[in-house]
């Protein structure tokens, strides 16, 4: 038979190999591969921890060694051998950094592959870049601007340091150490990640972002992000990464935590492209995730992603609606291609009077993928007058991919108004065959009707952000474009 | 312009061209009319290029370049323009990128640069005035929401906007009241040249009043069977196809 239309797109699709796939060539400082207390001492003492951090470490250890790793998610994969994984990889230091002229060349290379050097993106956009190359970060910029408005935007091991009680005061709170199997081993092993507080009523004046790269071979990354909107603040937090293409998975296993005091405003965004595996799946990241937000009243959390990369996923950011009158927001794009995993969605718990959340999440699979969103809206008793609107669309490339949809709700308020709204559709031929009418390449339209498709999610991230945004989408699924 | 040669064409494994000829000179409206099946629009699929179907024999010259060698966009590219039966929705992309992409798709063929903010803006203004099409219609999403009758004058308004030297007009008058034949043919007439011809698929008489051809062919069975000047709608029209 002739190859149609779909096998050559099908093809197009699949046969695009991964563009950001290369490694910097950096001294690292690496612990032996294990996991067991002394690693976690190790890594404690490395980073000059105070004692209430290393027992904190240690009990999450003891917690997590009497946990089972989840099998729920409608994931197919190999468990991660945690005994084969170094949990410590930190670019030596040469000697202190007080300016970017003084980073490592090989960073600055890395960062200028993916379109992403710090100079460049604090001259044309403004944007304080936190980068962490493997699990320390090595260069931060704009702090002193925002150090003015009493800001703290730096990794978490220099507020460790910096702001001990502040750290003492939140870590935890949001994902406690039993939450998961995954958030427990973070708990326990966490080598850096970004610490974030805004200080009452301050808006903060320039989207933060922070860049991650997993680089070490064989190293698990356990990041661990905590941000704190005190009352009536307001802050934009980008994050985005790229990894290095590899043969044997790699593991990450991230937390995020976010707490949203009475009256605050928080916006996180994600584009998330990390090494998805060959097209028979070998290799790529394990990505584990566990993100959360806690609004207190009045107060506002918005999550919006798009996420392209990774060989399995697992994540739901979600928001525990605590305070009356306060709001949650979840906006997804999940792209799927070749063997690509990804269990992803939300959850948004409704405790205070009046609470709102929307969701909407546009699922993309091609390939053999499969794409599920898994999403959980619950109304608690006294959660008078909860309002939820829910949208989750699937668009299949392929006929060899699958969609799939688990949305649960739990309504324990009679006053609860909750609506969703679910579709799944083919990408069209008619559609592509309409814009081809017309003098637009077959590349291109599927673009087009791809992004078309995704508007309403690219719509609510940044503007700096939404332009990579839409690059990725192109790139996983356009096959040329890049 | 146009010159096909014993076109045969299947979908599947049915056969619905089988032999067909057809010459178009420049300037020139043909009006092709047939009953249902006789494979009027698997004409204008098979000649813009719609991968669903299968040519098996036959060969098209359309101004000189082998038409059946190229791609759908290469096709539209190339000056080849098809008005749908049935335009399809793209939700989330406005007609405006849309037509930004399809305009600039046609530029990079002829080795132009992508056209200029204004310019595109002054000749969306002066093709949407020639179809009545609202600026409401153009900042939405491509069809989407659209009535039927929108639906064919933003046909119009894009055949406009990329002057094609051949337009195929697939059934553009089905689902159509009188006052949206009228305003659809003012557009079609309005673009009459000595340098760009038409094909017209129609069912009725009805739109070859507004649109006058220059030649009227009967399509049944796969192939012509019958062509006469613009009298043979008529025709056609109270005698039906039997007599034929």
């Amino acid at each position: 038979m002739e190859p149609t239309e779909e096998d050559k797109l099908l093809n197009e699709v699949t046969g695009k190999s991964y563009e950001f796939g290369f490694t910097t060539d950096i001294d690292s400082d690496t612990i032996a591969p294990g996991l067991n207390e002394d690693v976690i001492r190790e890594i404690s003492a490395k980073k000059s921890e105070p004692e209430w951090l290393l027992e904190w470490r240690l009990n999450a250890f003891k917690v997590w060694s009497e946990m089972e790793e989840p099998e729920w998610a409608h994931l197919e994969y190999p468990k991660p051998d945690l005994q084969a994984i170094s949990y410590y990889s930190a670019p030596k230091k040469k000697k202190e950094i007080a300016s970017l002229d003084e980073v490592d060349p090989e960073l600055i290379k890395t960062m200028e592959k993916l379109g992403i050097s710090l100079e460049e993106q604090k001259r044309l956009s403004g944007v304080a870049v936190d980068f962490v190359m493997d699990s320390v970060s090595v260069a931060t910029s704009f702090k002193d601007k925002l150090a003015e408005l009493g800001i703290i935007f730096c990794s978490l091991s220099e507020a460790v340091q910096e702001h001990p009680e502040l750290v003492k005061n939140y870590i935890g709170t949001v994902v406690p150490q039993r939450d998961n199997y995954y958030a427990a081993l973070n708990s326990a092993v966490f080598t850096d990640g970004s610490f974030c507080y805004i200080p009452k009523g301050v808006r903060c004046p320039m989207e933060l972002s922070t860049y991650f790269r997993i680089n070490e071979a064989g190293t698990g990354q356990f990041e661990r992000t905590l941000l704190v909107a005190d009352e009536g603040s307001y802050v934009s937090y980008l994050e985005g990464c790229t990894a290095p293409q590899r043969d044997e998975n790699q593991l990450h296993a991230a937390v995020v935590e976010i707490v949203s005091l009475d009256d605050a405003e928080v916006k996180y965004s994600t584009v998330q492209n990390w090494y998805p595996g060959d097209e028979e799946g070998q290799g790529g990241v394990y990505n584990f995730v566990t993100k959360r937000g806690i609004c207190h009243k009045r107060s506002k959390i918005s999550w919006t992603q798009v996420e392209t990369g990774s060989a399995v996923t697992w994540k739901y950011p979600s928001c525990i609606l605590k305070g009356d009158d306060s709001i949650g927001e979840f906006f997804s794009v999940a792209v799927t291609n070749n063997m690509q995993q990804a269990d992803t969605g939300t959850k948004m718990i409704h405790l205070g009077k009046r609470t709102r959340s929307t969701i909407i999440s546009k699922g993309i699979s091609a390939g053999k993928s499969q794409n599920s969103y898994r999403g959980l809206v619950k109304i608690h008793p006294g959660a008078t007058n909860a309002r939820n609107f829910s949208v989750c669309d699937s668009l299949l490339m392929s006929d060899t991919c699958g969609a799939h949809t688990f949305p649960y709700i739990e309504a324990s308020n009679p006053t609860a108004q909750i609506e969703h709204e679910a579709t799944t559709s083919k990408i069209g031929e008619d559609q592509i065959f309409y814009c081809q009418q017309r003098g637009i390449d077959e590349e291109e339209a599927i673009g087009l009707i791809v992004k078309g498709y995704a508007k309403d999610v690219l719509n609510k991230l940044p503007m700096e952000f939404a332009v990579e945004a839409q690059k990725l989408l192109t790139i996983s699924l356009e096959g040329s474009v890049g | 312009m146009l010159k096909i040669k014993n076109l045969h064409a299947k979908a599947g494994e049915t056969e619905i061209l089988r032999g067909l000829n057809l010459e178009v000179g420049p300037g020139e409206v043909h009006a092709i009319m047939g009953p249902n099946g006789s494979g009027k629009s698997t004409l204008a699929s098979v000649l813009s290029g719609r991968e669903a179907y299968e040519v098996t024999d036959g060969f098209v010259d359309f101004d000189g370049v082998d038409l059946l060698d190229m791609d759908a966009s290469d096709r539209a590219r190339e000056g080849l323009f098809l008005a749908f039966q049935y335009p399809v929705e793209i939700p989330g992309v406005s007609n405006m990128n849309f037509m930004k992409a399809a305009v600039n798709g046609n530029r990079a063929h002829a080795g132009l640069d992508p056209i200029k903010g204004t310019d595109f803006l002054q000749k969306v203004k002066e093709c949407a005035s020639l179809v009545e099409l609202d600026g409401r219609l153009r900042d939405r999403s491509v069809n989407e929401g659209f009535s039927g009758g929108e639906k064919k004058r933003n046909e119009i308004f894009q055949m406009a906007m990329l002057q094609p030297k051949l337009a195929v007009l697939d059934e553009t008058d089905s689902g159509l009241d009188i006052d949206a034949l009228r305003v659809v043919s003012q557009g079609v007439n309005a673009m009459r040249s000595s340098d760009r011809s038409f094909i017209v698929i129609t069912h009725y008489q009805r739109l070859l009043d507004y649109i006058v051809p220059d030649f009227v062919h009967v399509l049944s069975g796969g192939k012509i069977v019958k062509t006469g000047g613009k009298e043979l709608a008529l025709e056609l029209e109270t005698k039906g196809y039997d007599w034929i």
